[in-house]
């Protein structure tokens, strides 16, 4: 199991975003095939903090902006992989990816397999998921799901500054095509990073808190509402298990699964679509390896299935959030009693509301 | 008539061992193909082997080419291994994608072949993306990025010319015009068919060859790979040239009501094949073919007793290791 972010000493509190910063420019220090590269990368405001600093301190040649291009943009990076270098190419937000589906799905995930082993393809795809302030329709989609259903390519939604950090340098260290999912939200996030480069396996997720009678599985921004939860949950009487699968393929099923063979109830928590979804994913795998006896409850939450509206009045209903979580969850392991909705004063969600501008 | 092209008598046998082996491979394809031996679908270049083989003459071991689902003949012209692309075809454990690529995906990256794809377009930003490692790397390679009319009615050729030319990487793309995407031709697909105007405007050198002559081509591609060496700018070409055969398969379909047979017996009148073996001493001539029939026969051979992959390798190279 990965280290626990939030152990006492081990390292300074980093933002998310800085956490990002740190690990691009260790990758950069530590690997001359290495660059980094994107529209805007090397703007004044560096993808939102992100990269700022990088090209000041590692010359035009390996960190730069480009054209808008996604697709063709796309296929430089694959290109340049197979050639022996190792991009990271950076979109501002994920929605942007739907211009770069074809590169990715046809030919960075394929290449290795068509060409039966000959090349590799390792690429890092760095995209960043909105949400609050207007982001609305085409900046706060979480289309990960689309790249799991792929083989070939690896998909890994880090939720805090530290596995932001050893993520993004094992993704740079992994042979094959990693879509690297990060939450504008997350960004402002602090936990405790270590200085010097490590890494964060893949495909094996983390138990975030120990509990008997629910297991919450929070992907990406969902887990601190997933923790929130656990919060208002146990004020309630309930002891949640939280899990962040961190990486979503390769995905740690077996982890989960554990966990619900003990609670029996077992919900996903995305923040993406429900449909055919990662959670959906999570659900299954768990209910292929318990099988149907002995009364699992499985449940998932998403983004509701409608496009994200910009009014924060029908937003709010758009997003699970901690309390929404705990409601759902307080129902699950006690269908008997009253249906229960936290106290608004009770823990609230442990992030900042994101305020604009953008 | 066909320009009589200098070239000296070691030029000739090179160039015509060239387009013999792209010629006769095919057609033993298209031959052994109806047995359904071949568990491929094959999209003949039967009649555009003088493109490939007028720039891969030009070309320097070290340099690279990436191609299109049409691709044998790329892929031979630069050097591909033969049994490993019959065996490919064939299905076999011991073809150049292991059996898991097929004709549309023929890779040899010993000999700097880079791939192709089966989705028009696809490869030409990853030959301009090679062609960046390639700058970095500082050893005057270039890449010469194959593919047809077609491709350049995706939106991502614009996209990597733009990007090559603004970044300056050493690619000479190649248009492989035959006037068709499968079966639409290119006056139905283009608003305006002056590829080279068009390309000119991102303020690069282009090219344009009419009669499919393979000196020609080759002359052509050698300047503008000079040019991209000496200045590390992209370079066009658009080589005029004409599928003799049916999109996919070993057929022809001149009856289909898309094409006349007129076009096809004007092309066929300038068969650079034909015309550069003409131009050969007979001897060197029947030498060149024998030593290519025994090649080929023995390719067939190595594909029919290669044996299938195993079953475990169904999910070998989904990722690394």
């Amino acid at each position: 199991m990965p280290a626990d972010p939030h152990a006492n000493g081990a390292g300074r509190n980093l933002r998310y975003v800085d956490a990002i910063n740190e690990a691009l420019a260790l990758a950069l220090a530590a690997d001359p095939r290495v660059f980094v590269f994107g529209l805007d990368v090397d703007d004044h405001k560096g993808i939102q903090g992100s990269t700022k600093g990088l090209p000041e301190r590692f010359g035009a040649e390996r960190v730069f902006g480009t054209p808008l291009s996604e697709e063709a943009m796309t296929g430089i990076a694959i290109g340049a992989a197979i050639a022996g270098l190792r991009p990271v190419h950076v979109h501002i937000r994920m929605d942007f990816l739907m211009l770069c589906m074809n590169q990715l799905v046809n030919m960075a995930a394929k290449s290795r397999y068509m060409y039966g082993g000959t090349v590799g393809v390792p690429l890092v795809v760095r995209a960043i998921i909105g949400k609050s302030w207007g982001q609305g329709a085409q900046h706060s989609q979480g289309l990960h799901a689309l790249f799991m259903h792929v083989p070939g390519l690896k998909v890994v939604a880090p939720s805090n500054p530290y596995d932001a950090k050893g993520c993004l340098i094992q993704a740079i260290r992994d042979d094959d095509p990693v879509i690297f999912v990060e939450h504008r939200l997350l960004y402002d996030t602090e936990a405790p990073v270590p200085e010097p480069a490590f890494t964060v396996p893949f495909g094996q997720a983390r138990v975030c808190r120990r509990g008997a009678d629910v297991t919450l599985v929070g992907i990406s921004a969902m887990l601190p509402e997933c923790l929130g939860a656990a919060e208002l949950l146990a004020k309630a009487g309930l002891e949640a298990e939280v899990i962040d699968p961190i990486s979503l393929s390769p995905l740690d099923l077996e982890t989960i699964a554990r966990s619900v063979e003990h609670t029996r109830r077992l919900l996903v928590v995305d923040t993406a679509w429900t449909m055919c979804g990662a959670s959906a994913e999570i659900v299954a795998g768990v209910a292929e390896r318990l099988g149907t006896q002995g009364g699992l409850g499985l449940q998932r939450m998403g983004h509701a299935p409608a496009t994200c509206p910009t009014s924060p009045w029908l937003e709010a209903e758009y997003y699970p959030d901690a309390r929404k979580i705990a409601a759902r969850a307080f129902a699950m392991a006690r269908p008997e009693a009253p249906a229960w909705a936290p106290p608004l004063d009770g823990a609230a969600s442990p992030r900042k509301p994101f305020r604009g501008p953008f | 008539m066909m320009l009589q092209t200098e070239a000296s008598p070691a030029d000739l046998a090179r160039i015509y061992r060239a387009l013999y082996l792209i010629r006769r491979t095919e057609e033993e394809v298209a031959r052994i193909y109806p047995s359904d031996q071949i568990k491929s679908p094959v999209h003949l270049s039967i009649g555009q082997e003088s493109v490939a083989v007028g720039v891969c003459d030009a070309l320097d071991p070290d340099d690279v080419v990436s191609g299109t689902y049409r691709g044998h003949a790329t892929y031979l012209a630069k050097g591909g291994d033969l049994d490993a692309m019959m065996a490919e075809l064939y299905g076999k454990a011991t073809g150049c994608a292991a059996g898991k690529g097929g004709s549309m995906h023929l890779i040899d990256m010993t000999h700097n072949v880079l791939g192709s794809s089966a989705v028009v377009g696809s490869t030409i930003p990853i030959a301009a993306g090679y062609a960046l490692a390639l700058k970095g790397e500082g050893r005057g390679r270039v890449v010469a990025a194959f593919f047809g009319d077609g491709a350049v009615e995706e939106g991502v050729f614009a996209e990597t010319v733009n990007f090559a030319a603004l970044r300056g990487l050493p690619v000479l793309f190649v248009c492989e015009n035959n006037g068709l995407a499968i079966h639409t031709p290119i006056g139905r697909r283009q608003a305006g068919t002056k590829l080279c105007e068009r390309v000119a405007t991102y303020g690069i050198e282009v090219a344009r060859i009419e009669d499919g002559d393979v000196f020609a081509i080759r002359a052509a591609a050698a300047r503008a790979i000079a040019r991209i060496r000496a200045t590390g700018q992209p370079c066009f070409l658009e080589c005029l040239t004409y599928r003799w055969k049916e999109h996919v398969g070993p057929g022809e379909d001149y009856d289909a009501g898309y094409r006349a047979r007129a076009e096809l017996e004007r092309w066929q009148a300038r068969d650079p094949v034909r015309l550069v073996g003409e131009r050969l001493a007979p001897e060197v001539r029947r030498r060149i073919e024998t030593e290519i029939e025994d090649r080929i026969a023995k390719a067939i051979a190595f594909a029919e007793a290669s044996p299938p992959p195993a079953a475990d390798q169904l999910l070998r190279h989904v990722h690394a290791g």
